[in-house]
């Protein structure tokens, strides 16, 4: 028999496609094809929080010191961060390699 | 008591959908489903109907809406014709595959170029393989049987697919003729609650509509075909538990005189009852012919046709389709590729007649079946003929 | 099977009285069948509408191209279209007209069986408009048994409501005044 590239069978697919379990994509490495990484110079930033609002990916979450860090398993480099940024705290500098 | 009246059967099909207490309308006028949807937007201006009716811009809106409709959990309901029907194409595929059920009459009318606001069947054929269930109406009575029986199979949650019931544009949605409307409390009772496998709901949430990569594509697909060939059972059911509870019982394949007939006309739509008139004057004339309706489009109801053939030699179908450089009409390619290669299968002409408004009288189908008898014994130079075409 | 058509002018009613005639035949306990001919329509030019009445199941969605009666609700039809076209053998045309018998027959060449009243002058008195649409059906009991007047009026209630009254005056009138050749 030929090699099947399927991941997942007809008979054990979800009903309609749909996903049923919310916010599932946290347990894929979704972030893997970014072409650019936000960089926050710690200088410049206030900890106003509009990159943790405005990540469409919600890859931000806060450090103990009340920073915000970006997940490198999830961000996609799409770079909203560093647009939203009021103190252009933010820079994109490309992936190496 | 059900109430025997005369009425327009677009009336009496918007009458149907308030009794199946329909909750979500979202649809755009257009000729000649027209009055379906105004008659349903009057019931719930004049507070007859207790369901949301949304007047959208567009056929693309209206099904974009019933698909939002369907998916947060109510009963949803539209209604098109011809063009405004293939300017739901882009969203028609989605609900099917994403099991959102949903029921649609089609006022079925041709395609333009040329412009043409009459009947026939181009319209459907277009969106043949939306992965919708498809039936067709005979008579007014049909139309509201068939779109309450849509409204209980759509919704079943073995089948959980949206439904299109096909009505002749004109020839049916504008005749007033004798239609029992049944009772709400007989409807209410062959037409439990929708209540859907799974819905839109911010306290459970879920995720409708997802990307289906390469990995994934064939196998949903593949889940739709296998729902559409299951739902079959839960169609013949529901006609079954209809007939107990309204009396009249429907079928996916009608035989009409066919016992010891030799040629079997085959015909979709409401030119069958024209056609059963056709049948007993040719009977008269001791013609051996018969008729054989397709009432359940999709899924073809394969394993009832093949049995309904019965011993006949020759079918004679009748599409109200001209698809341009196809090898012949959409309801004859199905029957030739149903029957290809089974010992005994009988000879199969395709017909194409009655596009855009042309009459399909008696004499016609006498026509059509002296041209098969004909065919039968000489092989015909094409694979399909049109009757009634004007060559000078 | 009787099966009828009705000439008129858009605008003229012409479904409408297709529209009663088949809901009271089926009031009745008949079969019946109403339809327009099919399309767009233009206020003022000539348009058909067409009824079955049959005692039992209607099964043919053909066009009606023979018809037993024709009814024609505007004078100057008969001039223009030919109303008789596909008449049967013995069937017979209502004509809206103030002309007699053998004008009728010289003018527009009409050899069947006639049923004649000045069914404008009558809309015009009793309804204060020349619509005839009602007022014909008058002529159309006077001439054919196709329904029963109970019903008809019983339609007529439902579909117009305050104004059925001087619509059944009208009618009733026209049943009077309509003259039957042989
Ligand atoms: S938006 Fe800029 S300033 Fe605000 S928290 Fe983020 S990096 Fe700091
Ligand atoms: S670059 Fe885009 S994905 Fe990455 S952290 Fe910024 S906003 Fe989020």
């Amino acid at each position: 028999m030929a090699n099947s590239d399927a991941i997942v069978g007809w008979k054990t697919i979800t009903f309609g496609c749909h996903i049923l379990e919310p916010g599932n994509a946290a347990n894929f490495r979704t972030g893997d094809w970014r072409s650019q990484r936000p960089v926050t110079d710690k200088e410049k930033c206030i900890k106003c929080g509009m990159c943790w609002v405005y990540c469409p990916d919600m890859a931000y979450s806060q450090d103990e010191e009340g920073y915000f860090v970006a997940n490198m398993e999830y961000c996609k480099g799409c770079g909203i961060c560093a647009h939203e940024c009021p103190k252009d705290a933010i820079t994109m500098v490309p992936e190496e390699g | 008591m059900s109430k025997r009246v005369g009425i327009e059967v677009s009336i009496a099909i918007a009458e149907a959908v308030g009794l199946a207490r329909a909750e979500v309308i979202p649809a755009y006028p257009i000729t000649p489903q027209t009055h379906i949807v105004e008659h349903l937007s009057e019931m719930v201006a004049n507070g007859e109907l207790d369901a949301e009716f949304i007047p959208v811009e567009s056929e693309h809106a209206a099904m974009s809406c019933c698909c939002g409709s369907s998916a947060a959990g109510a009963r949803t309901f539209t209604s098109s014709s011809a063009q405004g029907l293939s300017l739901m194409s882009e969203i028609l595929y989605i609900p099917s595959t994403m099991r959102l059920p949903m029921v649609m009459v089609v006022a079925n009318r041709a395609m333009s170029a040329p412009i043409s606001i009459w009947n026939d069947h181009q319209d459907i054929m277009v969106q043949r393989d939306i992965g919708w269930i498809q039936t067709f109406a005979e008579n007014g009575q049909e139309a509201v049987d068939l779109t309450l029986h849509a409204f209980r199979v759509a919704e079943d949650r073995n089948v959980s697919l949206p439904f299109i019931v096909n009505i002749d544009g004109f020839t049916l949605s504008h005749v007033i003729e004798p239609i029992e409307l049944p009772d709400q409390e007989d409807v209410d009772k062959f037409l439990p609650p929708f209540k859907p496998r799974y819905k839109l709901d911010p306290r459970r949430p879920i995720t409708m509509g997802p990307v289906g990569i390469p990995e994934v594509y064939t196998e949903a697909k593949v889940a739709h075909d296998m729902a559409m060939r299951k739902a079959k059972r839960y169609i013949l059911k529901a006609w079954d538990e209809f007939a107990e509870i309204f009396g009249r019982k429907y079928n996916p394949v009608e035989s009409y005189r066919t016992e010891d007939a030799e040629i079997l006309l085959v015909t979709m739509g409401s030119i069958s009852e024209t056609a059963m008139t056709a049948v007993d004057a040719m009977r008269d004339d001791g013609q051996k012919v018969g008729l054989l309706r397709i009432r359940l489009w999709r899924p073809f109801p394969s394993q009832e046709f093949r049995k309904a053939i019965g011993k006949a030699k020759v079918l004679a179908v009748v599409d109200r389709c001209l698809p341009p450089g196809a090898v012949c009409g959409p309801v004859g390619a199905e029957i030739r590729s149903l029957l290809y290669k089974i010992p005994g299968a009988p000879k199969i002409f395709s017909f194409v007649a009655g596009l855009g408004g042309r009459d399909v009288t008696v004499a016609r189908f006498k026509e059509i079946v002296d041209k098969a008898r004909q065919f039968a014994k000489k092989r015909p130079r094409e694979l399909y003929e049109v009757i009634g075409v004007r060559e000078k | 099977m009787k099966e009828v058509r009705i000439h008129g002018r858009g605008g003229q009613g012409g479904v409408t009285s297709a529209e009663l005639v088949a809901t009271a035949a089926i009031a009745q306990g008949k079969y019946a069948q109403a339809f327009p001919s099919f399309g767009p329509e233009r206020r003022g030019a000539p348009v058909a509408a067409f009824i079955r009445v049959s005692d039992t199941q209607i099964r043919t969605r053909e066009k009606v191209y023979t018809p037993d009666i024709v009814l024609v609700l505007d004078p100057s039809l008969p001039g223009l279209v030919n109303v008789a076209e596909g008449l049967k053998e013995g069937g017979i045309v209502i004509l809206n007209t103030e002309l007699s018998e053998s004008e009728v027959r010289e003018k527009f060449g009409i050899q069947s069986r006639l049923a004649m009243v000045d069914a404008t002058k009558i809309a015009t008195e009793e309804l204060g408009l020349p619509i005839t649409n009602t007022t014909m059906l008058g002529a159309l009991l006077k001439a054919t048994g196709i329904v029963d007047k109970e019903p008809l009026f019983e339609a007529l209630e439902k579909r117009f409501g305050r104004l059925a009254e001087k619509n059944k005056k009208a009618l009733e009138r026209a049943m009077n005044e309509t003259v039957v050749t042989g």
